[in-house]
C-alpha cells in the first residue's frame, strides 16, 4: 500500500512540471510584454512614464533575459514559496492570491459534495427503478443540467432568487465580512452565499455522475451472484446495497479524478458572472492585462489542486479496492 | 436391420443412391432476407442499427435540418444581420394572430406604438389593435447575396408592407433577435465541426503513433495526456483565447478560437486510438502486411484505423457540444468571438447582467437553440456509439 502511495505521488512531479512549462509557454507566447502595454496605457492616459522604473523593474523581473532562465527563475521561486509579483496590483502574487485559493477550494470541495449526496441516491433509485416514470424524469432533467451552459443558470438562478427571495447572491459572503479575518459569522455568511454557485457548478458535474453511476450499477445488478442471492431470498434492499452498491463505490471514489478539472473549470466561470471573490475574475484580468506571473500561478495553483485531488481520489480508491493496489505494483 | 443382410466378404455393399439432381450447398444457401443482412456492407448495418435508436434518429433529423437552415440563413432570416430598426430598440417578441373580429383572417401582427416612460426611462411597446399588417412568405426584404452568388430580396417571411415583424424582439440597436440567432447559428455550429475536425487529426496522428510504436514514444504522449486532462479546460482556454492578438481579423479569432478548442480537445480521442491499436496491431493480417514491406503510416491508416473509425466518429459526435458550450461561454466572457461576427456566445454576452434579464428578458433566448443543440448532439452520439458496432 505504502508502496503504491509513494509511487503515485512520485508519478505526480512529472506531471507538474509539464503542467509548469506548458503554462509558461501559453503565458509567454502573446506578443510584448506586460511593460508594453503598461507604457501605452499610460502614454495613452497623458501622463509621463519615468523610463529609470520601467527599466528597473524590467531587470528586476529579468524581462532582459532569456526565456529559459525566466522559466527557471519562476519555477524555483515557486518551489520557495515565492510566486513572482503582479505588476498591475504592485503587490506580490502571493499576498493576491491567498485567500481567493482558498475560497476556491472551499468551494469545489463543497461542490463535490453536493455532487455525491445528490448523485448517490438518484443513481441507484434511476439503477434499480430502470425504466420507470422516476429514472426518465431523473435522466432528463440530468440531460438538461448537462447541455445548459453554467453561466445562464447563474444568471437565471440569480434572478430568481432576487424576485423569490429578495437577497442579491452576488459575491460570496457580505459585503461587511471582506477583508476582515475569518470568524464564524464570516464563515456562516460564506455558506449562506455559496448555495447557489454550489448548484449552478455541480449541476452539470451531477447530471453526468448519475448516468455514469446508473450504468455501473446496472451492469452490476446483471451479474449472477445478485440473481443467487436475490433467488436465495434476500430482501432486495439488502441485495442491493450489500455486494453491487459497494462495487459501484469504487467507481465513485474514482469518478472524482474526472470531475474535479470540471469543478474547477465550471467555478471560474460562474464566479465571473456572480462576483465570487474566488480566483476566477482575478484570472481573467490578468490574463488581459499580462499581469504573467499573476496569470501564471494562477493556472499553475489550479493544476496543482486538481493534480492533489486527483492523487487523493486514487489513494481512497486503492485503500478501497486492492486490485487497482496490485496492478500498481505489477505496473512497476 | 439384422446381420443377415450384410453382404459376404468381398462382395459390394447394396447401397441406395437417389438419383435426384444434387445441390451440395442448400444447406447454406440464403433466403433473400438473410442475403439482404449478411452480404449488407458495414455502414448499412450501421444504418439499420441506428434506425431503431428513435431519439437519436430524430436528433438528427432536426440537426441536419439545422445545418440546411444554416445554409441558407440569408434566406430564412427576415431581416439583414446588421438592419437596425432605430423605431424599436429593445423591442419585446411580437404575437401574430388568426382571427381579428370573430372573423379567420391569416396570421397578421398588430402595429407597434412607442412611448416612452420617463419614470423609468424605458421604452414601452403596445399594439394597436386597429391596425394590423400580414405576414408574408417569400416576400421582398433586405438585399442580400446567398452564398455569395445568388443576388436576391427573398425572404422565407416578413410582416406586409410598413410593419415589423420581430418574432423574438430586438435588441439594444434594434437588430432583430430571431435573425440574428439565425445567422449566430452559422458560426455556433460550425465551430464545432471545424474544432472536431482538428482535434480528430491530432487524436489520430499522436493515438496511433503512441498506440503502434509503444515504448517511449507511448510514455511521453501519455504523460502529456494526463498533464492537459488533469489542468481545468476552460482556464486554459481563457489563457490560450487571451493570446489571440487584438489586431486579428475576427474571421482569423474565428479559426483561432476552433483551434484552441480543437487543441485541447484531442486527448480523449488519442487515448481512444491508442487503445484499440494496442490490442490491434497484434492481429495477424498486421503481421502479414509488415512482412510484405508496408510502411507504418500505410499499415495505420489503411489497416487499423478503418477497423475502429466508426467508433471514433461516435465518440467525436459526443464532444462536439462540449466544444459549442466552450465557444459559448468563451464569447459570453468577451475573451472568445467579438462582434461583428455573431454567433450565439456573441448573442448571450448582451445579457451579461441581471438588469438586462429582467427588464429584456427575450435577451437570452439564444440559449434555447444552445440547448436543443447540445441535447440533440448527445442523443445522436449516444445512438450513434450504440450502433458503430453493428456486429455486436
Amino acid at each position: 500500500m505504502l508502496r503504491y502511495i509513494v509511487f503515485r505521488f512520485f508519478a505526480m512531479i512529472p506531471t507538474l512540471v509539464i503542467a509548469s512549462v506548458l503554462i509558461f509557454t501559453i503565458i509567454e507566447l502573446p506578443p510584448g510584454d506586460y511593460f508594453e502595454s503598461y507604457i501605452a496605457e499610460l502614454q495613452a492616459a497623458g501622463e509621463t512614464v519615468d523610463p529609470k522604473k520601467i527599466e528597473y523593474l524590467r531587470t528586476e523581473y529579468g524581462f532582459d533575459k532569456p526565456a529559459w532562465q525566466r522559466y527557471f527563475g519562476w519555477a524555483w521561486g515557486m518551489l520557495h514559496g515565492d510566486f513572482g509579483y503582479s505588476f498591475e496590483y504592485e503587490r506580490p502574487v502571493s499576498e493576491l492570491i491567498g485567500s481567493r485559493l482558498f475560497l476556491t477550494m472551499l468551494l469545489s470541495f463543497v461542490t463535490i459534495i453536493f455532487t455525491w449526496v445528490v448523485a448517490f441516491p438518484i443513481g441507484i433509485y434511476s439503477a434499480t427503478h430502470k425504466y420507470s416514470f422516476g429514472d426518465y424524469s431523473f435522466t432528463f432533467v440530468g440531460l438538461l443540467g448537462l447541455a445548459t451552459p453554467n453561466f445562464l443558470l447563474a444568471l437565471v438562478m440569480m434572478y430568481f432568487a432576487k424576485v423569490w427571495f429578495g437577497t442579491s447572491i452576488g459575491g460570496l459572503m457580505d459585503p461587511k465580512y471582506i477583508n476582515e479575518p475569518m470568524s464564524l459569522a464570516k464563515l456562516g455568511s460564506i455558506f449562506e452565499h455559496m448555495v447557489i454557485p454550489v448548484i449552478v457548478i455541480g449541476t452539470a458535474g451531477t447530471a453526468a455522475m448519475i448516468r455514469r453511476i446508473r450504468a455501473n450499477l446496472l451492469d452490476e445488478l446483471k451479474k449472477q451472484y445478485v440473481i443467487t442471492a436475490r433467488a436465495k431470498g434476500v430482501p432486495p434492499v439488502r441485495a442491493v446495497l450489500k455486494y453491487p452498491f459497494r462495487m459501484s463505490l469504487n467507481f465513485f471514489i474514482a469518478d472524482i479524478g474526472n470531475i474535479l478539472p470540471s469543478i474547477v473549470s465550471g467555478a471560474e466561470v460562474v464566479a465571473i458572472v456572480l462576483s465570487l471573490e474566488t480566483t476566477g475574475p482575478l484570472l481573467i484580468s490578468a490574463l488581459q492585462s499580462q499581469d504573467m506571473y499573476l496569470a501564471g500561478s494562477f493556472l499553475m495553483f489550479l493544476a496543482l489542486l486538481t493534480v492533489i485531488g486527483v492523487l487523493i481520489s486514487d489513494i481512497a480508491l486503492a485503500i478501497l479496492d486492492p486490485r487497482i493496489r496490485l496492478q500498481g505494483k505489477a505496473y512497476k | 436391420m439384422t446381420n443377415s443382410s450384410l453382404p459376404q466378404s468381398g462382395q459390394p455393399i447394396g447401397h441406395f443412391v437417389s438419383t435426384d439432381p444434387f445441390d451440395p450447398l442448400a444447406a447454406e444457401t440464403l433466403t433473400p432476407e438473410q442475403e439482404k443482412y449478411y452480404f449488407a456492407s458495414q455502414l448499412r448495418l450501421i444504418w439499420w442499427k441506428f434506425k431503431r435508436h428513435h431519439l437519436g434518429l430524430y436528433s438528427a433529423i432536426f440537426l441536419t435540418a439545422f445545418y440546411v437552415v444554416i445554409a441558407l440563413a440569408e434566406f430564412i432570416a427576415p431581416y439583414d444581420l446588421a438592419h437596425r430598426h432605430i423605431d424599436n430598440i429593445y423591442a419585446p417578441p411580437q404575437g401574430i394572430h388568426f382571427f381579428e373580429d370573430g372573423e379567420f383572417v391569416g396570421p397578421r401582427v398588430y402595429q407597434r406604438v412607442r412611448t416612452l416612460n420617463m419614470e423609468i426611462l424605458k421604452r414601452e411597446y403596445a399594439n394597436n389593435m386597429t391596425k394590423s399588417y400580414p405576414i408574408k412568405f417569400f416576400c421582398d426584404g433586405d438585399q442580400y447575396r446567398l452564398w455569395g452568388l445568388i443576388e436576391s430580396r427573398k425572404h422565407l417571411f416578413c410582416a406586409g408592407e410598413g410593419g415589423t415583424y420581430f418574432m423574438l424582439g430586438t435588441d439594444r440597436l434594434g437588430r432583430d433577435m430571431f435573425s440574428r440567432i439565425i445567422y449566430g447559428a452559422r458560426i455556433s455550429l460550425t465551430i464545432g465541426l471545424i474544432g472536431i475536425t482538428v482535434s480528430f487529426v491530432l487524436g489520430i496522428t499522436i493515438g496511433g503513433l503512441a498506440g503502434y510504436y509503444g515504448g517511449w514514444v507511448d510514455v511521453i504522449v501519455q504523460r502529456i495526456i494526463e498533464v492537459l486532462q488533469s489542468i481545468p479546460s476552460i482556464p486554459l482556454w481563457l489563457a490560450l483565447a487571451a493570446i489571440l492578438p487584438v489586431t486579428w481579423s475576427p474571421i482569423l479569432v474565428y479559426f483561432g478560437i476552433t483551434v484552441i478548442l480543437g487543441l485541447l480537445d484531442w486527448t480523449g480521442l488519442a487515448r481512444a486510438v491508442r487503445s484499440k491499436l494496442l490490442s490491434l496491431r497484434e492481429e495477424d493480417y498486421v503481421l502479414a502486411s509488415q512482412l510484405l514491406g508496408a510502411k507504418p503510416r500505410r499499415i495505420i491508416t489503411r489497416h487499423l484505423v478503418p477497423g475502429f473509425l466508426s467508433h471514433l466518429i461516435a465518440s467525436a459526435t459526443i464532444t462536439v457540444p462540449a466544444m459549442i458550450l466552450g465557444e459559448t461561454s468563451l464569447s459570453f466572457l468577451g475573451l472568445g468571438l467579438r462582434p461583428p461576427i455573431t454567433s450565439w456566445g456573441v448573442l448571450l454576452n448582451e445579457a451579461q447582467n441581471i438588469n438586462v434579464i429582467v427588464l429584456y428578458p427575450w435577451l437570452i433566448l439564444p440559449v434555447v437553440p444552445v440547448i436543443l443543440v447540445i441535447l440533440a448532439y448527445n442523443f445522436m452520439g449516444d445512438g450513434l456509439r450504440d450502433a458503430a458496432d453493428p456486429y455486436h
